[in-house]
C-alpha cells in the first residue's frame, strides 16, 4: 500500500489546460473529420462513377430503342389484282399472304418511290414489318398505304447523329423523309445480322429459362445442405473439410464451372449443347456456394435461445429446424440467394464454354432448346463490326440492367416481407 | 439412504475435503424424479459427480451453488437438454415416475413434453402471445379443435397469472411484453403442454424485483400442480420458493434437505460458509 501511494503522489497532476494537451486534442479531432471526409469523398466518387455509367448508358441505349423510318406508298390494290381482307383473317392469313408476295409488292413499290437503288435505303427485312402490318389489320390490302418502314442501318445511325460521311450525305438528300418511332422490333424480336432487325426477346427469354432453372436446382439444395450442416452435422474432420470446400468453391473462377458443365453435362451425360438446361445447370453449380455460405450464416445468427425454447416443449430437430430456425433465418437466405443469382445473371463465361454463344435467331421455346442469355447477348453484339450494334448493345445491358434492378427490389421486398422483428 | 457414500468416490474429488452428502428422499408427497449417482463429463472433464437426488411432487426443489458448479447442468440432464451438446456424456440414472429416461426406448421428444424448462433469458418465440402458447399443445396434438385450443391458452396465461394482462391483446408480438411478462409467457408456454415436471434454470436472473416476486408468487401457485425445481443464485429466493434446497460445489452434491434446515442449521461447513457468504 505504502509503496503505490507513493507512486500516485509522484505524478503530476494532468494539465487539461495545457498547450501540450490542447495541441493533443487539436489533432484527434482534425484526424476524425479527416477520416469523415474521406469516407464522404469515397461515396461521392462511387456514385460518381455509377452516375457516368447510367448517364453514358442510357444515352447510348436509348437510341438502341428507337429505329429510324422512310415512308413508302403501297398501292395494295394495284400490286395485288384486288386481294381482299378477309384473305388474311383467320387461321389461313398466313399462308395466303406467304403466296401474295409481300416481298416483291414491297420491292416494287420501294423502287417506283425511292428509284432503283431504293431498296437500298431499307433493312434487309424491312418488308416483314408489312407482312405483320397485313395480319394486324388485313384491311389495308384493299386501299393505298403509307407504310413506314425502318431504314438501312448505316442511315439510321447517321440520322442519329454518328454516321459516316456517305451516310450524312443520303440522310440529307431524304431530308424530311426520315423520321423517328419507338422500335418495337427490340422488344419482339431475337438475334439477327442486320442490327435493324435485332431484338432482346431471345435473350431475355433465354436468361428467364436459365435463371428458373439455377433456382430451382441451386435454392433447395443450398438451403438443404446449410441447414444439414448448421443443424445435424456434427463437428469433425469431414464437415471442416465439406466446409472448406465448399468455401473454395465459390472463389473458384466461373470459367472453371464452364468447362466443368462441359465435361460433364455435355460430355458425360450428353444433354443438348447450348439449351438452358445445361446453362441453367452450370450457374446452379456456381450460385449454390454462395447460398450455401450466406445460408449457414442466417441460420448461425438465429439465437441458440430460440432453439432451446423450442426443444425444451418437446418439438423434434425437425419441427425446431422447419418452425423455427427457417423461418428467421430466410430474409438471409433469400439475401444471398438473390446476390447469388445476380451473380449468375451477369455471368457469360461458362455458358460460352457450354455453347450459349451460337447465334440464335428464335426465342427458345424449352429448356433443351439452343438459347442465348443477356450477357452473352451483350458480348456477341459488342464484337459485331456493323456500327449499328452500338447502340444495341447498349440497349440490351439497359434491358439487363433492368432485370438486375427487378430481382433486387424482388429480394428487399421478400426480406422485409419476412423479416421478423424482435 | 446412505449408499451412495463410498470413500473412494470422495477421493475422486480431490477439492472435496467433506464426504459426499447421502441422497436423501425428504418426505412429503409422491416421488416424481428420482436420480442416483449421476455423473456428467463433457469431452474429458468431468462436471457433475455423484449427484442422488429425489424430487417430490408437493415441494419446490431449489439448487443452489457458486457460478459453475455444476447446478445447471444438472438441471438439464432433467429434460435430456444436454443431449443437445454433442460432447456431453451422462451416466447414472435418472427416472421420472420410475421410468428410465436415459433408456434407450425413451423417446425424447415426448419427455421434454412430460418435463418442461423454463430458461435463464426469456425467450418467447418471435411470434403472437396466441402462438407461443398454443405451438406446443399444437406439435403434440393436445387439442381437437380451435375451442379446445383457445381454451388451453387461456388456462395457461391464467395460471401463469398474465392472462389479465394479455388478453387484449393475444396476438401481438410475444416479444413485445415486458421482461417479466415474457418469462410468465414462458412459463405459461411450459404450462401449456401439462408437464409434470417444470425446471426452471435461473428464472429471474434477468429480472427486476417486482417481476421476480410476480415469478416467485406463481411458482408458490403452481406448487402441488408440478414438480418444480428451481436454479437460483439468490439464496433468498431459495428460501423464500423452495420447501427442499439442495447446495452443489465443484460438481458434487454437498447437501440436500429442507430449506429451513439448511439455511438455519446446515449440517456441513462448506453449506454454512457459503449460506453465510464467506464465498461464492
Amino acid at each position: 500500500m505504502n509503496s503505490t501511494t507513493a507512486i500516485e503522489k509522484d505524478r503530476n497532476p494532468t494539465d487539461w489546460q495545457g498547450d501540450v494537451m490542447q495541441k493533443r486534442i487539436r489533432r484527434r479531432y482534425a484526424s476524425e473529420r479527416r477520416f469523415k471526409y474521406l469516407g464522404l469523398g469515397a461515396i461521392i466518387l462511387s456514385a460518381g462513377f455509377l452516375a457516368f455509367l447510367l448517364i453514358v448508358m442510357v444515352g447510348n441505349g436509348f437510341r438502341g430503342f428507337t429505329q429510324t423510318e422512310l415512308p413508302v406508298d403501297i398501292d395494295f390494290p394495284a400490286m395485288t389484282g384486288g386481294a381482299s381482307a378477309s384473305q388474311f383473317e383467320g387461321v389461313n392469313g398466313q399462308a395466303n399472304l406467304r403466296t401474295l408476295g409481300v416481298k416483291d409488292i414491297v420491292n416494287t413499290s420501294v423502287e417506283i418511290q425511292y428509284g432503283e437503288d431504293g431498296r437500298e435505303l431499307f433493312s434487309s427485312g424491312a418488308w416483314q414489318g408489312v407482312s405483320a402490318a397485313i395480319l394486324a389489320n388485313p384491311k389495308i390490302v384493299e386501299t393505298k398505304t403509307i407504310i413506314y418502314m425502318p431504314a438501312n442501318s448505316e442511315i439510321d445511325v447517321a440520322y442519329k447523329g454518328d454516321g459516316t460521311a456517305e451516310a450524312e450525305k443520303k440522310v440529307a438528300e431524304l431530308g424530311d423523309q426520315l423520321s423517328t418511332a419507338f422500335n418495337w422490333n427490340f422488344l419482339y424480336n431475337s438475334d439477327a445480322t442486320d442490327p435493324m432487325q435485332v431484338g432482346i426477346w431471345g435473350a431475355l427469354k433465354g436468361s428467364l429459362i436459365t435463371m428458373f432453372i439455377t433456382l430451382i436446382i441451386a435454392f433447395p439444395i443450398g438451403v438443404l445442405s446449410a441447414l444439414y450442416l448448421e443443424e445435424y452435422a456434427p463437428t469433425n474432420r469431414l464437415t471442416d473439410l465439406i466446409e472448406v470446400s465448399i468455401n473454395n468453391l465459390a472463389a473458384v473462377p466461373s470459367i472453371i464451372f464452364g468447362l466443368l458443365g462441359l465435361a460433364v453435362f455435355l460430355n458425360l451425360f450428353g444433354m443438348p449443347r447450348s439449351a438452358a438446361l445445361v446453362g441453367g445447370l452450370t450457374l446452379a453449380l456456381m450460385t449454390m456456394p454462395v447460398i450455401v455460405i450466406s445460408g449457414r450464416n442466417a441460420v448461425k445468427a438465429v439465437p441458440p435461445s430460440i432453439r432451446e425454447a423450442a426443444l425444451g416443449i418437446g418439438a423434434s430437430q425437425m419441427q425446431v429446424v422447419f418452425h423455427h430456425v427457417l423461418p428467421l433465418a430466410l430474409p438471409g437466405i433469400l439475401t444471398g440467394t438473390i446476390i447469388g443469382m445476380a451473380r449468375a445473371l451477369g455471368e457469360t463465361a461458362p455458358l460460352l464454354m457450354i455453347g450459349m454463344r451460337a447465334f440464335i435467331a428464335t426465342p427458345p421455346s424449352g429448356i433443351a432448346e439452343p438459347a442465348t442469355v443477356l450477357p452473352v447477348q451483350i458480348f456477341l453484339w459488342s464484337d459485331e463490326v456493323n456500327r449499328g450494334f452500338v447502340e444495341k448493345t447498349s440497349a440490351a445491358i439497359i434491358v439487363l440492367l433492368l432485370f438486375l434492378l427487378t430481382m433486387n427490389a424482388l429480394a428487399i421486398y421478400l426480406r422485409n416481407r419476412f423479416e421478423t422483428r424482435w | 439412504m446412505t449408499e451412495v457414500i463410498d470413500s473412494t468416490r470422495s477421493s475422486e474429488s480431490p477439492n472435496m475435503t467433506i464426504s459426499t452428502a447421502p441422497a436423501i428422499s425428504p418426505g412429503d408427497g409422491p416421488l416424481k424424479m428420482s436420480t442416483r449417482n449421476v455423473n456428467v463429463f463433457y469431452g474429458e472433464k468431468q462436471a457433475i459427480s455423484d449427484v442422488s437426488i429425489d424430487v417430490t411432487m408437493d415441494n419446490v426443489t431449489a439448487f443452489i451453488g457458486p457460478s459453475g458448479c455444476g447446478k445447471s447442468t444438472f438441471l438439464r440432464c432433467l429434460n435430456r437438454m444436454n443431449d443437445t451438446i454433442p460432447i456431453a456424456r451422462v451416466t447414472g440414472d435418472i427416472t421420472l415416475e420410475g421410468e428410465d429416461i436415459y433408456a434407450p426406448q425413451m423417446d425424447v421428444v415426448q419427455l421434454r413434453a412430460r418435463v418442461g424448462m423454463v430458461f435463464q433469458k426469456p425467450n418467447p418465440f418471435p411470434k403472437s402471445i396466441y402462438d407461443n402458447i398454443a405451438y406446443g399443445p399444437r406439435i403434440h396434438g393436445l387439442a381437437t379443435g380451435k375451442d379446445e385450443l383457445d381454451n388451453i391458452v387461456e388456462t395457461s396465461l391464467q395460471r401463469a397469472g398474465l392472462w389479465g394482462e394479455v388478453q387484449d391483446r393475444l396476438h401481438d408480438s410475444g416479444t413485445a411484453l415486458s421482461g417479466g411478462q415474457q418469462q410468465r409467457l414462458c412459463i405459461a408456454r411450459a404450462i401449456a403442454v401439462d408437464p409434470e415436471v417444470i425446471l426452471m434454470d435461473e428464472p429471474c436472473s434477468a429480472l427486476d424485483p417486482i417481476a421476480t416476486a410476480k415469478i416467485e408468487e406463481l411458482i408458490h401457485e403452481l406448487r402441488g400442480k408440478y414438480a418444480i425445481v428451481i436454479v437460483t443464485h439468490n439464496m433468498q429466493q431459495a428460501a423464500r420458493v423452495s420447501q427442499r434446497t439442495a447446495f452443489f460445489h465443484l460438481g458434487t452434491l454437498v447437501e440436500y434437505g429442507v430449506t429451513s434446515d439448511i439455511f438455519t442449521n446446515p449440517t456441513q461447513e462448506k453449506t454454512r460458509d457459503y449460506i453465510t457468504g464467506r464465498y461464492g
